[in-house]
């Protein structure tokens, strides 16, 4: 690692003013993967603001029918949360599906999508339950947030505070993990919610990180159950292919992932 | 009828052989309250080096500091294969904290030998292996990713790894290739000047003649292409080297990450020029697992003490995991045609076998005999079979050298012949059991047609004992629960032999061994009575320090609190072999056994002087020498304590009570066993999932069931991991793709079931113990039977290892498309 | 540089560092605690666990500023007044380890899973999924398992005596 200069923000201010001050600053939520980047050298930011001590930053509260999420609360803190295991089970499930124990205390949502790597959990729950993100700046829509692989719509000085989840009727994430690394192959993330309006949003298959299955979608808002899905196959043209897998491998575990997502719904 | 002794399923708490003669019996979970039991032979006894481990004290070589140590980190090509025009270290050797930059002209101007291969290998045409030159920094041309050409030396590690950034190489890339068949085409590159074509030997072995005939009578034949997937070791402690010279006295010290610290230390000064013995000690202290993997002498721990001079300062180097997959010996990678003749009552009569062998970019210590004497000697497996034949061609490649891998060259046998067998008995019909039952080794000693005399064994008794564990014969009824739940499972077999504890001496130097393979040890008694056993053995999670305590404890009735086992320290302990092969019971444990038949001899004499009886009528029992059929004795501490003061002693005896004793075995021991594997699979996605594994092992005598069952344990998962998981990828242009655990899959918890082991012992005759060795069975044992039961799972047997989720789902597929047409 | 102070195994200590310097060195180097290991880069092996605040992480992917203020607790930290832990004491009487090496991050590893679970509360499938992030070559995580069910068990049952 090259050397840096590490900060502790105390408030979004705070955070914000250090990072406009840095040469070549990066926020630091858990370091999950920033660090063992920087490990590696292929990242050299001259300074590091950590975020993970600012209060209006942590937590998890349900606000106006939404699940707001704090942008420095792990992974561990979700995956345990009662209100979100009652609310959106498959949230929960995803949360406590994310590294290994370890990483799961300190990684945090925040830092996750922030990143937006292709195959991490995070960004199918965003984008599978329609959440809005709450930065230092505005606000984003999911789907307006995650741009595509490792690039969101944030800016350089922009963080994000919160995600706030609506809650949904049914939900579930089923992962296929790689065996090596154990992220996301991928993973799709169910739900239905009270409208009635179904989404399907698939990690860690695709080049460009997350997206959702329109077949999918209307298949399940007419039928809600795993049959409607297993004959529904997303084109191979778009999926990763690497060592640990083929586009048409991987477009096979779309499917049967979406199939699982779907049961364990109920 | 049979010699065989079913010696346990153990319980926790069925401690054969356990005498206490006080003790607690509870959890041990006090420093101060350790058992004082006297636990020989076949007792589960605790392990004795445990305490460091769990409470954080164990001293492994990055523990280790030196005052005023610097730290190396090294410049590594990043080309499969290039010219190097020049290397430009300007910029890094002004840097903060930078002591040196060093080169491969430095290294070879100072006169350090190239890395050598120990082991000759003649081809059919008589003519000997072709070597290419190994520096451990490179000053012409790289030939892997990842080889050493610079070393930066500097106060911080930090420092050295920026310094390492700043050094500029100029390399001419050149064509690579990784693939060793693809090494032996007429349009491959050349990698070394002298091996024309990049092969480094076409080498065989048994009657080519008598094979050819039998497959001219054969009424079957099975055939098959058969891949041995390229695997890194990976033991959880990189290596790490602390080097220090004391330039006064002209003296070296290597701590190191060493299976064998003797070797280690006889290479460097007899080849490498490094130091003359007496002006180097090489400490190897805790050790985080070998595997294999650190049984070489690598370039970074020379260049660490090469430089430790050159900067006149301690020198330390720590490995991230990145370089150990750089650098680390990888093990397997072969490619065979294999085929087995039968008559046409399914028994074998001929097998021909023709293997590629990849050995990487430079032939490392062991590297040449591996696929040779260590693998095509063992490929009669445990049958009956009178013809054999093996060509073995070795090649060079532009990738990591390949060398010994836990099992080393026996895993490669068994994996052919053991899916051999089961393809063959699947195409004549038989059961796979009956098949290899019709063809087994039933006369000791048995000599085979490839070098081979198996000495003792009952293999019918460890099929027996594994089907049973099995419950083989309702396989049929959980093939179709499985069906009803969608899942397809599958039951295969492995009856595996290998030979450890490589010897005699005499032999493998007449196959070209550089070394003899002999074991010392030396039997120190204090003058009050306790007892340290210095070995040439080096435990690296094997538990030495409890099982060799327990011979002493079976051989003079003492507490194993009064026994220390000395080992890794080349001050210390006189010459010694090291531990790999599965050598260390069989041969490292002899050869105490031999130096305490001396020191008892003794202290018998000594004994029967004090008592003033006779020599013959002194019996030791319980710590105690007792004049059979009087109730005269004598403390083992007042003898040995008579045999310092020197007051009293038989007439003409020397003073003390210290033996040594080298021993050299007369033939290799056989371990064997049946591995018997059920598998559940996922057709969907085609995860396979080890739902139940048995084996059933012959290691002849065990001196503690709970190591034992430990090291099959271990064994066994890294054969899951082969089969089902790693894999090293070279990428195009010779980049490995598979360098950190984010891509190579190592086996995890959830990945293994827990196990179902026995043993069945049949007594090894060639040494006094009657010990086999259990070091590596696991890992050869249990490839094979994973994949015959995948294989039979899906019904398609083109199958490679590692059975990745993609191969079965692609395989599973393509057979129901194929059962649909 | 910068000045970094937490309390390590119940002692307060601080040491000016470089602000790239990772808590496993700081525990290692600075403090001279080698009990904490580092058997990769890349956050998986787990040989580097340690407790901060309370909680399992990853000594290597964690900067030594970050645990500026916290409790830190190793492996030399886990064993109190010469007794053992039951986990300790556990990995030995059921053979969970070889080569060591893996084994002080195993065994706090092992203590966060039992304090997020509760003692007696692991069966052997929790216990094989939530080593996820531990990896031992030696074992075959046979008798790891049987150890850390061990000692849940009998930390359950300890609990139970002392009400």
């Amino acid at each position: 690692m090259y050397e840096t200069t590490y900060h502790r923000a105390g408030s979004v201010a705070d955070a914000v003013r250090m990072i406009a001050d840095a040469e070549d600053g990066k926020f630091l939520g858990g370091g999950q993967t920033l660090l063992p980047t920087m490990k590696q050298r292929l990242a050299a930011p001259s300074d590091l603001v950590d975020v993970t001590k600012i209060p209006e930053m942590k937590g998890i509260r349900e606000e106006g029918g939404q699940i707001v999420i704090g942008a420095a609360t792990p992974h561990a803190e979700v995956a345990a949360s009662d209100l979100v295991k009652s609310r959106l089970p498959g949230l929960a499930t995803l949360a406590g599906g994310i590294g290994d124990p370890a990483v799961r205390h300190m990684g945090t949502i925040g830092g996750s999508i922030a990143n937006n790597d292709p195959a991490a959990d995070y960004p199918a729950a965003l984008v599978g339950l329609g959440a809005t993100v709450t930065t230092s700046k505005r606000t984003f829509s999911a789907e307006d947030f995650f741009i595509g692989m490792f690039d969101t719509a944030l800016d350089d000085d922009e963080i994000v505070i919160s995600v706030s989840f609506p809650a949904a009727e049914k939900s579930a994430y089923a992962k296929y993990p790689n065996p090596a690394s154990r992220y996301a192959m991928a993973g799709v993330f169910v739900a239905r919610h009270s409208d009635g309006s179904v989404r399907v949003a698939v990690t860690g298959a695709g080049h460009y990180g997350v997206f959702r299955v329109d077949g999918m979608e209307e298949a399940l808002a007419s039928n809600w159950s795993p049959d409607a899905v297993a004959g529904i196959h997303v084109d191979s043209g778009g999926m990763l292919h690497d060592v640990h897998g083929s586009a048409h491998y991987r477009a096979n575990l779309v499917t049967v992932m979406a199939k699982r997502a779907v049961a364990a719904a109920g | 009828m049979r010699a065989v002794r079913q010696v346990l399923r153990q319980t926790e708490t069925g401690k054969t052989g356990l005498r206490r003669i006080s003790g607690t019996g509870g959890t041990g979970a006090f420093f101060g309250r350790e058992t004082m039991a006297v636990e020989g032979i076949g007792a589960r006894a605790l392990r004795k080096e445990d305490k460091r481990f769990i409470t954080g004290k164990g001293r492994y070589t990055d523990d280790i500091v030196a005052p005023g140590m610097g730290y190396a980190a090294f410049v590594r090509s990043p080309h499969a294969h290039a010219r190097i025009r020049s290397i430009d270290s300007g910029a890094a050797s002004v840097m903060p904290g930078v002591d040196a930059v060093l080169t491969g002209d430095q290294l070879v101007g100072d006169g350090v030998g190239n890395i050598i291969c120990g082991w000759m290998i003649h081809s059919k045409d008589g003519s000997p292996m072709k070597m290419g030159g190994w520096r451990a920094l490179e000053p012409e041309v790289v030939r892997h990713v990842g080889q050493a050409v610079a070393v930066v030396i500097a106060d911080t590690l930090a420092q050295a790894r920026d310094a390492a950034d700043a050094v500029v190489v100029d390399y001419e890339e050149l064509p690579s290739v990784t693939n060793a068949v693809a090494a032996l085409g007429p349009d491959a590159p050349q990698i070394h000047p002298e091996a024309e074509g990049n092969l480094i030997f076409d080498w065989e072995i048994g009657d080519e003649a008598a094979v050819n005939a039998a497959f001219e009578n054969a009424a079957h034949v099975t055939r098959m292409n058969i891949q041995n997937n390229r695997v890194v070791p990976n033991p959880m402690e990189p290596r790490a080297a602390l080097a220090d010279y004391n330039s006064a006295e002209e003296h070296f010290t290597l701590y190191t990450t060493s299976q064998n610290p003797h070797v280690a230390r006889l290479v460097l000064s007899a080849f490498y020029n490094i130091a003359p013995e007496h002006k180097l000690r090489v400490i190897a202290p805790d050790v985080g697992g070998g595997f294999g993997a650190k049984i070489y002498i690598y370039p970074e721990e020379m260049v660490c003490l090469w430089a430790s001079k050159r900067v006149n300062r301690p020198v330390k180097w720590a490995c991230d995991r990145t370089e150990a997959f750089l650098t680390d010996a990888h093990g397997r990678d072969h490619e065979s045609e294999a085929e087995l003749a039968l008559d046409s009552d399914n028994k074998i009569i001929g097998l021909r076998v023709k293997t590629v062998a990849n050995l990487g970019a430079y032939m490392s210590l062991f590297s040449s005999s591996v696929p040779t004497y260590l693998y095509a000697t063992l490929l009669s497996g445990q049958y009956n079979i009178p013809a054999i034949h093996a060509n073995v061609k070795a090649v060079y490649t532009n990738t990591t050298p390949v060398d010994a891998y836990r099992g080393a060259g026996r895993p490669e046998a068994t994996y052919l012949i053991e899916r051999m067998m089961e393809t063959a008995a699947r195409e004549v019909g038989l059961s796979p059991a009956e098949f290899r039952r019709r063809n087994f080794v039933r006369s000791f000693p048995h000599q085979t047609p490839v070098i081979m005399c198996y000495d003792a064994g009952d293999y019918d008794a460890t099929l027996d004992a594994a089907l049973s564990a099995a419950d083989y014969d309702g396989f049929a009824a959980r093939k179709a629960e499985a069906a009803s739940r969608g899942k397809l499972r599958g039951i295969g077999l492995s009856c595996y032999i290998e030979a450890c504890g490589i010897a005699p001496s005499a032999a493998v130097g007449s196959l070209g061994a550089g070394v003899g393979l002999w074991e010392s040890a030396e039997v120190r008694v204090n003058p009050v009575g306790t007892i340290e056993i210095l070995t040439g053995s080096h435990s690296h999670g094997q538990g030495h320090e409890t099982t060799f305590s327990q011979l002493i404890c079976e051989r003079f009735g003492i507490d194993s609190d009064s026994v220390a086992i000395v080992h890794g320290d080349t001050d210390k302990v006189q010459f010694g072999m090291g531990t790999y092969g599965s050598r260390s019971g069989a041969v490292g444990m002899s050869a105490i056994v031999k130096a305490l038949d001396k020191v008892e001899a003794k202290a018998k004499k000594i004994a029967a002087h004090l008592m003033e009886a006779s020599e013959g009528d002194i019996q030791i029992e319980g710590g105690e020498l007792k004049v059979a059929g009087t109730d005269k004795k004598l403390s083992f501490t007042e003898v040995a304590l008579a045999a310092y003061t020197a007051h009293n002693l038989p007439e003409g005896m020397e003073p003390g009570l210290k033996e040594g004793a080298f021993y050299d075995p007369t033939n290799f021991t056989f371990p064997a066993g049946t591995y018997v594997c059920e598998v559940e699979i996922d057709p969907e996605t085609g995860k396979t999932e080890i739902v139940n594994f048995v084996a059933a092992d012959d290691f002849g005598k065990i001196i503690n069931p709970m190591i034992v069952e430990g090291q099959v344990h271990g064994g066994l998962t890294q054969g899951i991991g082969q089969a089902l998981l790693e894999s090293v990828t070279y990428g195009e242009n010779g980049q490995l793709l598979t360098a950190t655990y984010m891509d190579y899959a190592m086996p995890r918890a959830d990945d293994v079931p827990s196990f179902n082991l026995s043993t069945h012992e049949t007594l090894c005759p060639g040494n006094p113990l009657g010990i086999k060795g259990c070091g590596e069975a696991g890992a050869i044992g249990s490839p094979p039977a994973i994949i015959n039961a995948i294989t039979d799972a899906i019904g398609n047997n083109d199958l490679s290892m590692p059975a990745k989720p993609e191969k079965v789902w692609a395989l599973y597929n393509s057979t129901m498309k194929q059962a649909a047409e | 540089m910068s000045k970094v102070s937490m309390v390590l195994n119940g002692k307060a200590v601080s040491a000016d560092v470089e602000d790239r310097t990772l808590l496993v060195s700081f525990i290692r180097e600075v403090r001279q605690l080698t009990g904490t290991h580092v058997g990769c880069d890349t956050s998986q092996c787990g040989a580097c666990v340690v407790h901060v605040d309370g909680r399992a992480v990853k000594s290597c992917t964690m900067l030594a500023a970050q645990a500026d203020g916290a409790e830190v607790l190793t492996i030399e930290g886990l064993a109190s007044n010469g007794t053992l832990h039951p986990i300790q004491a556990a990995f030995r009487e059921h053979h969970g380890l070889q080569c060591g090496f893996c084994t002080p991050g195993m065994i706090l590893s092992a203590l966060d899973m039992i304090n997020r679970h509760g003692a007696g509360n692991l069966d052997e499938k929790t216990i094989r999924h939530e080593l996820e992030g531990n990896i031992c070559r030696c074992t075959g995580y046979h008798n790891i398992v049987k150890a850390i069910k061990a000692a849940s068990d009998q930390m359950a049952g300890m609990a139970q005596a002392a009400e």
